[in-house]
């Protein structure tokens, strides 16, 4: 009965080529705009660590108190760290893996006579870093708690500086000028660009164009005087110049994150975090009660607004031009269906139940709904690989099309099709038999 | 014309009447915030820096093994490196003037603080961004003075650019010195830096000086201190403009330069950039929602239009009979036409009602949720307008082929 409803579709989308034309253009360009906003969304709200980010946590303290904040704070301490909280934090070590990170952007020095010094940037974090993070290795591992506290030279380099300065072989224990100091190589990250880049969200804004070249260790960048290529924010003038008055100051500069793994564990170091609030305001450094925050990695990114705005009312504008486009589809096929009072008042007189009427339009809707699918699937095709015309690059990189992204181009286009058909349906079903016969 | 019978034959075809004028009410509402989104854009993109864009270039170097601390030796070092790179750049003979600079307008990277009229305040009167450069500032940016006087050599001095000393004069820009200032007469008095209680004199007024920062509000975007300082550190930035016709050339010359003077630096080819391409990179997102928002907007406007097309040609084919009786009595062409001109004037009115009021309420909306300000009036009014002469210019062809229907239609069996 199918392949009968089928043909029948066929033969009467071919009897009006300029009303099917016009339902499927509107229906591909609908389905490809929203699809392809809809790729980019999805690149950029999504979860970058989807198998830990529920137990990496962010914790903030207030160290600048209700006077160092402006009103439309509502409160939320600031979302990075000053040097002492962090190093407090980092000393008294109370979740399972935890680092402290500050953004860096040495110079590094090819060994090759010849070649010009470099520019890389990377991120300063303690050794348990790697692990927290699953980053992974292709060469060689991170660092031990023991090279933290030596505050050894050693540093991990990605995959691509390692292509670029020892052609890809292993070049773990070799040693790379940084700064101009030798650092010996620890280990070679393997292909790893998370984004958005969650473990130092107010850096990096949620996405970067650049892959971290370098890690090196924290105390070490900070002994050595690397300075923070990163945010720094101050509430106060710092009382001391320099590198070292950054760090006595109360401005705030260090990103912090640490894995807790049970409900029992977050508890436990919420309550740590605010026990060592109040042992702030106890000592007078803090005028205030406990302020803090501790969330994780998902609930983070929301509250830095990860997901740029513009991304939203695209997304938005396309859904609503989707909108359009199957108010227009209901429209065209009210009328396609309803010039075919006659044919259907026939059908009906031979004995078609209403059902049977049903299946035949709602077959027809689903045959235009997925040619329309399928020029959908071109456009969107076209429309992801040109958003890198219209958008920045660190975003459109990320827009990727993908089977799910086709699979689901054509869902769309296929049910909302048939949705649209339903009420042009229902209306060709109540044609009165009678009525069409005798008129005609 | 009387209305009469056209309303009773719209309301046989309810569906059809209510599915044209609910996409003409979609339609208006997405499309007027859409271009209004376009409007703010492009007005944003259209903003002026205040400063000579045209033969100005942007270098940003670093340098490898140079002294890193913030004691006074190292940062007489690193004076000395940076004052022979100006010296090296100055001498280059398409350049015409070179000034060290901590930023430029729309590069991003912005030093930002709180400028007061009185000492030691706690609540920030005024915010600002601070330029700090040479006496070569003013000529190489090419900002207009307009009161008081540009700094010359003398008032140069360095210091490393993690120490937090206040300068002992500033140049202000005109929106700031006339916050700060009201009556106009900001040359000669004191001002306050960051709530410090170190009085810093305003030497002079500049017309006009855009922030480094892309995300500053329109009333704070043009609030610009500048400051005669040389800033110390093992990077640095030069502003460099190059002679008329010789950006290109420039351009190219001062790399090799630099590489002659010190080699050990990070000199690549993002280092030297101009600032026509600082302004291309800075509005890219801009210009791409603009862009999106245009094409949307137009497959919206075409899609309507289709929509209207489809449904008048069948309610054009269905009363084929009927517009048959009535030439056969005595109307002409012209009355069919405007029949269906008239018919749909009448629903895209209706839809544009609802329109308006959907257009209003997806703007404030939008405002609610994201940084978007109210939808100004003359947006929708284009709007409407303009909806309602798509409604006219698509109803056009299938009216045109229901006044051809000829009367003899009327003597033909149905």
């Amino acid at each position: 009965m199918f392949s009968y409803y089928l043909e029948l579709a066929l033969r009467s989308l071919k009897r009006s080529p300029g009303l099917t034309a016009l339902m499927v253009l509107a229906i591909g360009f609908g389905v490809a705009a929203s699809m392809t906003s809809w790729s980019v969304f999805r690149a950029v709200s999504g979860d970058p660590i989807p198998w830990k980010s529920s137990k990496l946590f962010v914790p903030q303290i207030d160290a600048w108190g209700p006077s160092g904040r402006s009103d439309k704070d509502d409160g939320e301490p600031s979302d990075a760290m000053n040097y002492t909280d962090a190093t407090t934090l980092m000393r008294e070590h109370r979740a399972k893996l935890q680092s402290a990170l500050y953004q860096i952007a040495p110079s590094v020095v090819p060994a090759q006579a010849g070649r010009h010094p470099m520019n890389v940037s990377g991120h300063a974090v303690y050794g348990e870093f790697f692990p927290m993070v699953d980053a992974p290795f292709k060469y060689g591992s991170g660092w031990s708690a023991n090279d933290d506290a030596q505050r050894a030279a050693v540093a991990v380099i990605s995959a691509k500086l390692n292509e670029k300065l020892f052609g890809d072989t292993n070049s773990v224990g070799k040693s790379l000028n940084i700064e101009g100091k030798d650092y010996r190589i620890v280990g070679v990250l393997d292909k790893w660009n998370p984004q958005p880049r969650y473990y130092d969200v107010v850096n990096s804004g949620g996405f970067s164009e650049g892959v971290e070249d370098v890690f090196v260790p924290f105390q070490r960048a900070i002994d050595v005087g690397i300075p923070n290529d990163g945010n720094t924010n101050c509430n106060e003038t710092p009382k001391e110049s320099g590198f070292v008055g950054l760090q006595h100051s109360s401005c705030v500069w260090i990103a912090f994150m640490a894995e807790l793994d049970d409900s029992s564990a977050v508890s436990t170091y919420r309550d740590y975090l605010t026990a060592y609030a109040r042992d702030q305001q106890k000592a007078g450094r803090f005028g205030w009660a406990p302020n803090i925050r501790l969330r994780d990695v998902p609930a983070f990114l929301e509250h830095e607004h990860v997901v740029p705005s513009d991304t939203k009312v695209s997304l938005l504008v396309a859904v609503g031009l989707l909108l359009v486009c199957l108010v227009n589809t209901i429209g065209l096929l009210l009328a396609k269906f309803l010039r075919r009072s006659g044919e259907i008042g026939v059908r009906r007189a031979l004995g078609a139940p209403r059902n049977a009427i049903y299946a035949q339009f709602l077959t027809e809707a689903g045959v235009v709904g997925l040619a329309g699918g399928v020029l959908g699937l071109l456009l969107t095709g076209a429309g992801v690989a040109s958003v890198g015309f219209v958008l920045p690059k660190s975003i459109s990189d990320l827009a990727r099309l993908d089977v799910s992204l086709l699979v689901i181009t054509l869902l769309v286009a296929v049910v909302a099709t048939m949705l649209a058909g339903l009420y042009p349906t229902f209306r060709a079903s109540r044609v009165q038999p009678a009525w069409q016969l005798k008129s005609n | 014309m009387t209305l009469h019978p056209l309303i009773a034959a719209l309301s046989k075809h309810k569906a059809g009447v209510i599915l044209i004028a609910m996409q003409i009410a979609l339609t208006l509402a997405i499309v007027c915030n859409a271009v209004f989104i376009i409007g703010q854009r492009i007005e944003r993109v259209g903003r002026t820096t205040g400063i000579d864009e045209s033969n100005l270039f942007l270098l940003s170097q670093q340098w490898v093994g140079a002294p890193s601390g913030d004691d006074a030796d190292s940062i007489a070092k690193l004076d000395a490196m940076q004052r022979e790179d100006l010296a090296a750049l100055r001498a280059l003979p398409d350049v015409q003037s070179v000034s060290s600079i901590n930023s430029l307008p729309l590069l991003g990277s912005s030093w930002n603080g709180a400028i007061d009229i009185k000492p030691d305040s706690k609540k920030a009167f005024g915010r600002t961004t601070y330029y700090f450069g040479d006496d070569q500032m003013f000529p190489t940016l090419g900002m207009h003075l307009i009161a008081g006087r540009a700094f010359n050599a003398g008032d140069v001095h360095n210091q490393g650019f993690r120490d937090q000393k206040d300068p002992d004069i500033v140049i202000l820009t005109k929106v700031l010195a006339d916050k700060l200032f009201p009556k106009g007469d900001a040359v000669g008095k004191a001002a306050y830096l960051n709530g410090s209680g170190k009085p810093v004199t305003v030497v002079g007024v500049v017309e006009k000086l855009q922030a480094p920062g892309l995300f500053n509000s329109d009333d704070t975007t043009y609030n610009s201190t500048l400051a005669p300082v040389r800033l110390d550190a093992n990077f640095a930035r030069y502003a460099i403009r190059a002679k008329p016709g010789r950006l290109e050339a420039a351009m190219r010359a001062v790399t090799p330069a630099l590489y002659a003077v010190n080699p050990m630096r990070v000199l690549d080819d993002n280092s030297v950039k101009s600032f026509a391409d600082i302004r291309h990179d800075a509005y890219e997102a801009d210009r791409g929602m603009a862009i999106l928002m245009a094409v949307v907007a137009l497959v919206l406007l075409c899609v309507t239009a289709a929509g209207i097309v489809g449904l008048t040609s069948f309610w054009v084919g269905q009363r084929h009979r009927q517009i048959g009786v009535r030439r056969a009595l005595g109307a002409r062409k012209i009355d069919i036409l405007h029949y269906f001109q008239m018919e749909n004037l009448m629903i895209a009115g209706a839809g544009v009602v609802i329109g308006i009021a959907m257009a209003v309420g997806l703007n404030m909306w939008l405002m609610t949720q994201y940084e978007m300000a109210r939808i100004p009036v003359l947006y929708v009014g284009v709007g409407v307008l303009a909806m309602l002469a798509l409604g006219q210019l698509a109803v056009f062809v299938p009216a045109r082929r229901a006044s051809n229907v000829p009367p003899v239609v009327a003597t033909r069996a149905a």
